[in-house]
This record gives C-alpha cells, structure tokens and sequence, in this order.
C-alpha cells in the first residue's frame, strides 16, 4: 500500500500544487479584504467566476478573428489575462464603493449579508447574460494548451510512477506564482503597500499620516479582485468548462485556505492555498486505498476539511498567524 | 495660526464638547489640562478631522479646515500624536517613520528627515528593524513623536505623550518638546499631567465637561487655587 502512495506521489504533487496556487491567489483576495476591513467577502468567489466568464468570452471572441489566430496563443492568453484582470479589478472596487463602503460603520453581519446578496446577483447576472448570448449558462471555452508531456519521475527513483501534466497546467502554475510574487513584493516593499499593512493595522492613525483610506481600501479591493479574475480565466483555460456556480465551492475552499494559514496573513493565504491543494489530491488519489475502499476519492473533501479542523483546534490563529492580544 | 470657534462635536447621542473657543498663535507652546472625559482628546480629534464637529468652524491659517478629512488635514501641516501612541505594531520602527513621511516622494527629503530624527532620538536609530509592537512604552512615545516629525509639521498636538511613563522618561519628553518649540514647531500639548504641562506651555486652557473653564498663562494657571485644588493636589 505504500508503494502505491508512493508511486502517486509526483502526480499528486503536480496536481496538488496546480489546484493549490489557484486556491492560494483566491485566498489572497479573502485574505487582503479581511485584513483591512475584517470583512469577509464572500463575493469574491463570485468575481473568481465573472473573471472566467470574461476571460472566456474573450478568448472566444478572440479566436473567431482570422488574424489573431496567427498570434502565438501565450500572447493572447496573457492579452486576455491583463485585460480581465483590470476589468474584474474595477468591478471589485465598484462593489466597494456602492456596496460595502455605505456600510462601513454598520456592524459586522450587515455588510457580511451584502456580500452574500452580491454574490447572488454576480451569479445570476452572468447566468443571464450566458443564456442571452449562448443560450446555455454552461459555456466552453476554446481549447488552448492541451498538449500533454510527460515528466519521467521514475527516472528519479524506481518507487514513483511517471507524472503527466498538460501544458494548461504549467500556464496556470507560473502564472499563479507570478502574481503572488509580485503582490508580496508589493506588500512589503512598496510605499502603498506599507500604506496598506499600515491601514489594515490602525485606519485612523494611518490616516493621520496623511494616508488616504479610503483610497487605498478601493486599492485593495482592486488587487484582490484582479488577481481573483485573472485566475478566472487561469482555471477556465485548464478545466475548459465553466458555469455561474463554480466560484461557490472555490471561493468556499479558498477562503478556508485563507482561514488556515491565518486569515488577514498574506504569506498565510498563500500557504494555506497550497497546503489545501495537496491535500485535497493527495486524499483523492489515496482516500480509497487508505481506507480499503469505503471512502472514494469523492470523499477528498471531507478529508481536507478534517485537517483543517484539526489544524484549527490547536492553532485557532491559523498556521502563520498571530493570536489577537491587544496591548494597552 | 489655529483657532477653534463654538466647536461641538457629538458622538452619537452624546455631547462630548460644548462650544470650544480656543487659539494657538505661532511660536507657542499651548496646553489643554482637565480630567478624565473632559474632551481633550475630542477636541484634537476635531482638529485633525479623526471626528466631524457638528457646530463651530476650526480655522488654520486662514483656511477653513472643519470639514477637511484627516489625511488633507495631515497635508496642511498639523501632526497629531494620538493618546496611547498609536505605533502601527507589525510594521518596523523604520516603516512607522516612514508611514510619517508618507506624502514625502523625495528620497532624499526623507532622509534629511530621518537624520532629524535621529538626533533627537538617538535610539531609535539603533532599533530600525524591530517591529514597532515591540517596543517599550517610552520609546513607543519617541517613536511616536519621531513619526510626527516625519510630517515636518507646524503645528504639533501631543495628546498625554507622558501617559504611563516613569518620570525620568517624562522629563526626557518634556524636555524635547521644548526643544522642538525652540525649533519653531507650535505645539498644543494635551496632559493629564498638569503640573508639567503648564511649566513648559506659555498659556493653558482647562477644561471640564465639554467646555472650556478656565484661560490664562501658563505660570498664572499653576498658581490659580482653582487649579491647584482640582488638578494639582
Ligand atoms: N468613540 C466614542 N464614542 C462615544 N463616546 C466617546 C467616544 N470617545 C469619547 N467619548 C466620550 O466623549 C467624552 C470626552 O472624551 P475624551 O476622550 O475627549 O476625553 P479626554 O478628556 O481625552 O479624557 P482622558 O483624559 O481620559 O483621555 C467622554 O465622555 C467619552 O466617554
Ligand atoms: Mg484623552
């Protein structure tokens, strides 16, 4: 039996890392957001999902024309990506703006119901709009990327089995470390992303250093959200078909991926995301032989969510972040 | 250079001042005195903007600043050193110099300032890298102050810098203050510790409840029995 978790291994590892920098640049939009307003967006699973309808719309629309198909399709991705991204950025801050920030000093569970009102509309607006154009709110998108190669782990050593990825899989891994890396380095090195760690610590003080707040709440919101987009897009080109609903479940693990690594910790996000990657493949690819058959691999869920729960009980900061203590 | 007008400013329901009329001319060192709720720290939270006033207008050089959100206020000159220091905790002591700065592009500028800093507070130099949160109580409070000095403000409101200091800390601070007055930086100084407060400050206002009670120098006031009784004893 080990030899058999063993040999999976590489593959795992792959798809594990793959599914978990998307669940990790998600987490990061849930992470950033609470950290400054300790608001838990739960409409950003919703622009995770309005990013893959854009996204895909483009590429569709893109490849119709004769000409683009002359480009190379790394280029129209990235083109498609940017462009989503700023589109899905705008649509976060706007949010903000008309949603949340009328609510600012209301209590906590208002704008937290709002959040779940936006996402209703955000998953209802896109599914009328598909309808419209499409006639079926389920949509496939082009197929980029397919080509599959094969990656000789057995080389490596003799207990692991060859691993395969498609070349989707790639796209969506350098990308997704691409965005992290740079809004870390936004974050910590940047003076507006000092001006953001600095507002998500103490709003009022921040503003007495002439930091306008407001500003660089509609900043974050703008972040958060473009990368949420433009993964989107990412996991529309590697899973090919999308539908209204599927920013629920993601948004949902993303967010657990945020409240693992310690939810406001951006570092945290991103751990969180990859750990709960991991697990989830590795569960779906051993769940039935460590339990001899009576889970599935459709049971990977469950399996996840124990560790998180468990992870919680003893760290109930998260894994990187701090427990509350506020010093007088 | 500053003066408040029948200020109001209510939190919610409750009247927190009552009609503030108030001045600070350039050059000087002005202090507010008064217990515990009296609205001090409303009164520089009007200023800078932290709270809305809801009657009265504030003037600053000429400009009406009332309704002025606090990050404009900042840019116009006026540095607020919040009550409990305020350090942002998980940003280095550099960083919290540098949020001070923040409207500053210029590298060099920013530099020149720090440098400023630093000779006022030797210390901090030594510390740059520590988180903010780490720090003790008083070198919070010179961090604090330092991070105001960044702004290069005119007009400098300390609210309570000596708040759970040990006297040796409190005289240190007190001492800066007016060096920094000396520098050219207006200063209104909210204490708790009167006393102090009133020794170093050419005119003091007390307040009570909301409303302005008693005016006058600063060496006059430390004689008057009324505060001698109240706020001296
Ligand atoms: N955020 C707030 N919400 C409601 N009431 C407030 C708030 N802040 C202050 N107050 C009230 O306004 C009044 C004045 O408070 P303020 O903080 O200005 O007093 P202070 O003179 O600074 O007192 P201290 O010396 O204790 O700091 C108090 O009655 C206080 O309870
Ligand atoms: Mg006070």
């Amino acid at each position: 039996m080990l030899n058999n978790i063993l040999e999976s291994i590489p593959q795992v590892a792959i798809d594990g890392l793959t599914l978990g920098t998307v669940y990790a640049v998600i987490a990061l939009g849930y992470t950033m957001v609470y950290g400054i307003l300790e608001l838990i967006n739960f409409a950003h699973g919703e622009i995770f999902m309005t990013g893959a309808f854009i996204g895909t719309a483009m590429l569709l629309l893109l490849t119709g024309f004769g000409w683009v198909s002359a480009l190379p399709a790394i280029v129209l991705l990235i083109t498609v990506l940017l462009l989503t991204a700023l589109l899905t950025g705008l649509l976060g801050m706007g949010i903000e703006r008309v949603a949340y920030r009328p609510l600012r000093n209301a209590p906590k569970l208002i704008p937290l119901i709002t959040a779940i009102g936006i996402s209703f509309l955000l998953q209802d607006l896109v599914r009328f709009i598909a309808e419209l154009k499409k006639g079926n709110y389920i949509v496939t998108g082009p197929s980029l990327f397919t080509h599959q190669i094969k990656i000789h782990t057995s080389s490596i050593s003799s207990i692991f089995n060859d691993a395969s990825i498609k070349t989707s899989f790639i796209i969506v891994l350098v990308s997704a470390v691409i965005m992290m890396v740079v809004l870390d380095f936004f974050v910590n090195k940047t003076r507006w992303g000092m001006a953001m760690r600095a507002v998500a610590q103490d709003r009022d003080t921040a503003s007495l250093m002439s930091v306008n707040v407001n500003k660089v709440i509609s900043l974050t919101f703008f972040i958060g959200s473009a990368l949420g987009g433009a993964t989107g897009v990412l996991f529309a080109v590697q899973y090919g078909t999308i539908d209204p609903y599927i920013g629920f479940i993601l948004g949902l693990k993303a967010f657990t991926a945020a409240v693992l690594g310690g939810i406001g910790n951006i570092r945290g996000a991103m751990l969180g995301g990859l750990l709960l990657g991991v697990m989830e493949m590795f569960a779906s690819a051993n769940l039935s032989l460590l339990t001899g058959g009576v889970f599935g691999a459709e049971y990977k869920d469950v399996f996840a969510f124990i560790v998180l729960i468990a992870v919680l009980i003893f760290k109930p900061e998260g894994l990187l972040g701090k427990p509350v203590a506020e010093k007088v | 250079m500053l003066a408040l007008n029948n200020i109001e400013t209510f939190y919610g329901g409750i009247q927190a001042l009552k009609g503030i009329t108030l001045n600070v001319e350039k050059g000087e060192i002005v202090t507010l005195i008064g217990s515990n709720g009296a609205g001090k720290s409303t009164a520089l939270k009007s200023i800078s903007g932290l709270v809305k006033a809801a009657k009265g207008s504030i003037i600053y050089k000429n400009e009406d600043i009332t309704k002025k959100p606090p990050h404009d206020t900042a840019l116009s000159g006026i540095a607020h050193v919040p009550e409990g220091r305020r350090i942002f905790p998980k940003l280095s002591v550099k960083e919290n110099l540098l949020m001070g700065a923040f409207s500053v592009k210029d590298k060099r500028e920013i530099d020149e300032r720090m440098s400023k800093v630093f000779q006022y507070f030797p210390k901090i130099k030594e510390r740059l890298d520590q988180k903010g949160g780490t720090m003790s109580g008083g070198e919070q409070q010179m961090l604090a102050i330092g991070r105001a000095m960044m702004m290069k403000p005119e007009l400098l409101m300390l609210d309570e810098p000596s708040m759970g200091l040990a006297p040796i800390i409190v005289e240190q601070i007190f001492e800066i203050i007016k060096e920094l007055n000396q520098a050219g930086i207006t200063i209104l100084l909210v204490e708790q510790n009167a006393y102090q407060a009133l020794q170093i400050a050419d005119r003091g206002y007390v307040i009570q409840t909301g409303s302005i009670k008693l005016e006058g120098l600063g060496k006059d006031l430390i004689k008057n029995n009324e505060v001698r009784e109240a706020y001296l004893a």
